[in-house]
């Protein structure tokens, strides 16, 4: 087995047993990275030099014999909208191509605290606004599985590295299932927490009542890993919540005897690719073999989420977005003769289609005469939906779907935005009730990872680690390595 | 011709005095070097939050209580989006359709009458940075910068009801406003610094008319004498209007102090739709009755009744209360000085008179006034007690203007004592009498007026200082 190949947990142990050390890995890493990068294309930026650095100091501490995490000296990669101080954060933006942070995101320093490497800035779609990863401004990312095929979005960087075995963990961001989804696509593990689970300060703001920063890595037990480290109250952000984090790794019990999974029917139904379907279906199957009760459960304002989040998602970033004016930083047209000219300029240049669309759907849907018919109307069904999950959750312990109703689909720009926007229908929902779901690889249709998806209920992300550990652990999808084959598989 | 009712409402922003900003940690401090305080999140950096100062929340409900107002328990913050090279989020978080305050007035006096203005709300929100233009204004210069100290820096916005009728009552509900605020410790209320700033909306309407007419807001009304000025104007521009049958057209006007005018901003058609929505960066902040109560118990002496008291226990008529009670710092200057000394209409007269003359010639306000109260109080003992004549008070408070002494030492130092001894005026008299043999002949002849000049002369021969009562009488004594 390669290094590149292993989890956060065997390196650690690799490190801790003296077989190997952080600045060999280190630059195992940057190795791979050479090979495949010019196919995949998972990063925006690497920062070697630190790496290293950093590496060293962790190798020098294990001979010392100090203790160290279970993450000090593993590289990972960190998605290009998390503030990193001193190293480029550009959101896939021509708009922030040249930002450099001046202080780091919560979950770094956090990661920092830990002594992980950063290996450097995973590609995305352009302020996460996209399901795969084409709205970049610095190229397509390239899905390991299949290099014509899209590796998901928006942090489909980061997914397509741990497939490529670029990196062996990375942080995502997820809005509207942006970790989950390209998790699914790449046949990662990938986990959105509860709502205010991990801080958003440094997190660059998409939607902020929506977003959330999570890992994602090749098992659950890294995610679990990576989610200790960085869970957490955190005072700068007053979303986060003040509340005790568990050990996520106690929760990695293979036994799912005795608890209710339930199947919401409205994601299985139609609009769903049949062999999607078929392979999720089997992953229930297992579960009634291991012991878990299945549970029909209904979330009968399914069908209004995409809409519903279409109009508060971008009606938040109209305003998120609105500080990048050119005046203070970030990219700024020089032609300009006045101020108010500067700031349009810079930003109809700045900013890619995907993210001038959604500012204008934002700002419309907010505007006089047109907030309550939008923007109210979406509050009260965004309601209705989080009631759903509450009534959904009486009758079973957690909830089964499929990750995205179909498999990594072609770079080739023939789907049009709506039909992108549809697809997000079975990640986006967990978004707009705040709970957790985590995606896990569960089968293959035509060579391509399929993900299911695992909702728990509030704070309850023990209960879904638990599910996805003892699925994985009996089944062993998450051992099948990415070929980066070039051509379609039959 | 038709007569018009001035119809005017008042929107004031205070910046609250707490340490620091109301969004992250940054100083509030007035005057530092240009983006020296500042930090990711009031710079608006990508990914950095807001956390509320609980502080701001504590002034809005003093200030709120102070103002008589229904303190909202339930408060939470919203966008309002706007691009403005100052405002370094393009939206400034502010409190929308839940303000923590609503339903307060102030009571105000107009020449003797009694009127309440009343309060429409009161809520939170944040300052925007400054703008430095290399010429004249952000459209003529060639660049702009742009200084974020004061981006951040928390205020309440003060919105009154369209009570005022005239300049004058504009006037003395600002003024009685900017005291509540500077007793309240919630605001410095300094205008020229533009911790205080106020907009003036003003329409007029034709006597009887049970409407209000159209009206424009007038803005950068940085001072007492600006406001008055700028409603005075608007009053003649909005009537010369309606008088040639016109209409007055709803818009913002800025007031410019150097030319004496009111200009056009924008119109209705060009005013900003600001999209407000929850601010969902901060969550929602329940206030309780002990943290209101608490405020309630802590609130200190108001203006009113400040007047008040000074009126019923110290016997100072009206319009000297209403005065030195509108100035904080002199109202606790006068609870000083009125420690040591029983004549408090002394101290008032004092204050009222070459105090304030001499603070508006230095330009200085009674906070930087070096003479201390007790000091004060004292010179006005020593002219009650006789020891000093009015005049001679005059002189000694000359002397203390250049260095804070005791009157008492200055007046042995300059050797100023009235004399009240009999022996020593008897002979000053007797000098006086002996030197002036027509005076003293024209009064025994029954020209009254003649006494005066001896006295005069007596007062010149003892430097003053003779006491000119015994004077008086003893000349009289001597001459019958």
């Amino acid at each position: 087995m390669k290094l590149y190949e292993l989890t956060a947990h065997e390196l650690h142990d690799k490190l801790m047993g003296r077989e190997i050390s952080s600045v060999e890995l280190t630059n195992a890493l940057y190795e791979r990275i050479d090979e495949v990068e010019d196919k995949v294309n998972a990063y925006v930026t690497l920062d070697k030099e630190n790496a290293l650095a950093q590496a060293a100091k962790v190798d020098a501490k294990i001979a010392k014999g100090e203790s160290i995490s279970v993450l000090a000296g593993i590289p990972g990669g960190i998605k290009d909208n998390i503030s990193t101080k001193g190293l480029r954060t550009t959101c896939s933006s021509k708009m922030l191509g040249n930002f450099i942070p001046i202080y780091d995101a919560h979950v770094i320093e956090r990661l920092r605290a830990d002594e992980t490497i950063f290996l450097g800035k995973t590609n995305m779609d352009e302020f996460a606004m996209g399901s795969t990863t084409e709205s970049s401004y610095f190229g397509v990312t390239r899905n390991p599985w299949n290099l014509e095929r899209v590796p998901g979005g928006s942090s489909g960087g980061s997914a397509a590295a741990i497939a490529a075995g670029e990196a062996i963990w990375t942080l995502g961001s997820d809005t509207g299932g942006s970790i989950r989804q390209p998790a699914s696509f790449n046949g990662c593990v990938g986990i959105k927490p509860t709502y205010g689970r991990v801080s958003r300060y440094g997190c660059v703001a998409f939607a902020s009542s929506l977003d959330q920063i999570g890992p994602i890595t090749k098992d659950v037990t890294d995610a679990a890993i990576v989610l200790n480290s960085i869970c957490g109250k955190d005072e700068q952000d007053s979303t986060s919540l003040n509340v005790e984090v568990p050990d996520f790794t106690k929760a990695l019990v293979q036994n799912v005897k005795g608890l209710r999974i339930g199947l919401p029917k409205e994601y299985f139904g139609e609009g769903i690719d049949p062999r999607v379907k078929s392979e999720v279906e089997k992953a229930v199957k297992k579960y009634e073999e291991l012991g878990a009760a299945i549970v029909e459960v209904s979330l009968p304002h399914t069908e209004y989420a995409v809409i519903t989040y279409y109009i508060i998602a971008p009606a938040e970033a109209s305003a998120n977005l609105a500080r990048y004016d050119g005046v203070r930083y970030g990219y700024r047209n020089l032609e300009a003769k006045s101020a108010a000219e500067m700031v349009t300029l810079s930003r109809t240049e700045g900013f890619g289609a995907e993210v001038r669309r959604r500012i204008m759907l934002g700002t419309y849907v907010l505007s006089s005469g047109y907030y309550d018919a939008y923007y109210n109307k979406a509050m009260k069904v965004r309601t209705l939906i989080r009631r759903d999950f509450e009534e959904a959750f009486q009758k079973c312990d957690l909830l089964l779907t499929p990750t995205s109703p179909v498999v990594a689909y072609p770079i080739d720009g023939k789907m049009d935005p709506l039909s992108i926007y549809m697809l997000d229908v079975t990640t986006i929902p967990v978004n707009m009730a705040g709970l957790p779901g985590i995606s896990i690889p569960c089968g293959f249709v035509d060579g391509l990872p399929v993900g299911m998806q695992l909702i728990g209920k509030v704070l309850d992300e023990a209960t879904i680690l638990r599910a996805a550990y003892t699925f994985e652990q009996a089944t062993g999808y998450h051992k099948v390595f990415a070929p980066l084959g070039g051509k379609h598989n039959d | 011709m038709t007569k018009y009712i001035t119809v005017i409402g008042l929107e004031v922003h205070a910046e609250l005095k707490t340490k620091s900003k109301a969004f992250c940690s940054c100083s509030t401090e007035f005057g530092g070097a240009p983006n020296t305080h500042i930090c990711p999140v009031c710079l608006g950096m990508p990914g950095a939050l807001p956390v509320l100062n609980e502080q701001v929340v504590e002034f809005a409900i003093r200030a709120g209580l102070a103002l008589n107002c229904d303190i909202k328990y339930f408060n939470k913050f919203d966008r309002k989006n706007y691009f403005y090279p100052d405002l370094s989020k393009n939206y400034q978080i502010s409190q929308f359709d839940k303000p923590i305050c609503l339903n307060g007035y102030i009571d105000v006096d107009v020449d003797g009458v009694e009127k309440r203005i009343g309060i429409t709300r009161i809520h939170m929100e944040e300052d925007a940075g400054k703008l430095v233009h290399s010429g004249g204004n952000i459209s003529t210069s060639d660049f702009s910068a742009v200084d974020y100290n004061r981006a951040g820096v928390p205020l309440i916005e003060i919105v009154s009801e369209p009570d005022m009728r005239s300049a004058e009552e504009a006037r003395a509900y600002l003024e009685n406003l900017k005291a509540i605020l500077e007793y309240t410790d919630v605001c410095d209320c300094k205008m020229q610094e533009g911790s205080l700033r106020c907009d003036a909306n003003i329409s007029l309407m034709p006597e009887g008319a049970t409407e209000f007419g159209t009206r424009a807001e007038v803005k950068n009304l940085n001072s007492f004498r600006a406001l008055v000025r700028a409603i005075e104007y608007e009053v003649e521009r909005q009537k010369e209007i309606l008088e040639n049958g016109g209409r007055v057209i709803q818009e913002t006007r800025t007031w410019d102090d150097a030319n004496g005018k009111t200009l056009s901003m924008r119109s209705k058609e060009e005013a900003h739709d600001y999209r407000y929505f929850s601010e969902p960066d901060l969550v929602p902040v329940e206030l309780d009755d002990a943290w209101v109560e608490r405020i309630r118990a802590e609130l200190p002496e108001l203006p009113a009744q400040r007047q008040a008291r000074l009126i019923a226990e110290l016997g100072l008529p009206k319009y000297d209360a209403s005065i030195i009670v509108s100035n904080k710092a002199m109202a606790e200057y006068f609870d000083e000085a009125v420690k040591t000394t029983k004549d408090a209409k002394g101290i008032a007269n004092w204050l009222l008179g070459d105090v304030s003359a001499y603070l508006n010639n230095e330009g200085i306000t009674i906070s930087e006034f070096k003479v201390a109260p007790a000091h004060l109080a004292e010179l006005v003992n020593l002219t009650k007690e006789g020891v000093l004549s009015s005049k001679l008070a005059k002189k000694v408070f000359a002397e203390m203007l250049k260095g804070d002494k005791s009157p008492k030492i200055l007046v042995r130092e300059l050797g100023l004592e009235q004399v009240s001894d009999e022996g020593a005026i008897m002979k000053l008299v007797e000098e006086i009498l002996a030197e002036n043999p027509q005076s003293v002949a024209d009064f025994k002849a029954g020209k009254e007026r003649a006494i005066g000049f001896l006295v005069g002369q007596i007062m010149k021969k003892s430097k003053g200082k003779a006491n000119p009562t015994m004077v008086q009488a003893m000349l009289k004594e001597k001459m019958q």
